[in-house]
């Protein structure tokens, strides 16, 4: 039971990090970094559960979705930091408020 | 007893990488803390008996993500100023904010009556992993591989210069 608490305590943690990183940073690649570790954060839920939570190995196989979803996402996230460079040359969030140039 | 040192150092590292990701002021800086934060995750994974995972883990999360997000830092800054600096703003409310979530989580997950069962320890998930992939989850493993063709294109098309 404490194993399962300290896993999912690490997670939160990760977490609230992560959400740290998203609502206080301007660059945008700083931006995708926080959403990176709460995505690993989810991870580690996941993994506690089918080891300590008797998910068993679905939770394997749900943790591995997660993965190759965040290497989608980052890479459609950095064309679109990439872009945000080119239109506006910065990538700083607060910048990208109009959707119209 | 070894064990538990180890297991706390991989906390240690992880946990502390991801502080220094969200308050370093250089962005270079971040990304390797980042590096060093999944490297602690994959631990924690093998520390689960997770091995399938950890190594994806590296694979990917170390291998790819991270190479791309430090080819994003090199195509939007300026890489001659060596010091890329980002700011942070409201780090005082984001900090109060965070902290009251993270308290909540700690409630809930302490107060909770988890259902609690250990599996038993096995010798390897691969195959076990495999076969769910091929029978039970079928479909959204298909529905991945249309989802990577698809962040494929759209990345190419959107990250083209000009038209």
């Amino acid at each position: 039971m404490d194993q399962l608490n300290t896993y999912l305590i690490i997670g939160a943690i990760l977490f609230s990090l992560g959400l740290f990183g998203i609502i206080t940073r301007r660059n945008a690649i700083a931006v995708l970094m926080g959403v990176e570790l709460i995505l690993n954060a989810s991870n580690i839920n996941f993994i506690a559960f089918s080891r300590f939570g008797g998910m068993n190995l679905s939770g394997h196989v749900f943790s591995l979705f997660v993965i190759i979803m965040a290497a989608a996402e980052t890479a459609v996230a950095l064309a679109i930091v990439i872009n945000l460079y080119n239109n506006l040359g910065s990538v700083n969030v607060d910048d990208a408020a109009s959707l119209k140039q | 007893m070894g064990a538990d040192i180890i297991f706390w150092m991989v906390v240690a590292l992880t946990v502390g990488s991801a502080f220094l990701v969200v308050l370093s002021q250089n962005l270079i800086y971040s990304a390797i803390a980042l590096l060093f934060s999944f490297m602690g995750v994959a631990g924690l994974y093998i520390f689960m008996m997770a091995d399938f995972i950890a190594a994806t883990q590296i694979v990917i999360y170390v291998g790819g993500i991270l190479v791309l997000i430090i080819f994003g830092i090199m195509l939007t800054q300026r890489i001659r100023d060596v010091r890329i600096s980002h700011t942070s703003m409201q780090r005082g409310i984001g900090g109060v904010v965070v902290t009251l979530i993270f308290l909540g989580l700690f409630r809930m997950i302490t107060g909770s009556p988890w259902h609690f069962e250990a599996i038993p320890e096995v010798e390897g998930t691969v195959s076990g992993i495999g076969k769910l992939l091929m029978v039970e989850y079928l479909l959204p493993f298909e529905v991945t591989s249309v989802l990577l063709l698809a962040a494929l294109m759209g990345a190419a098309m959107l990250s083209r210069r000009g038209d």
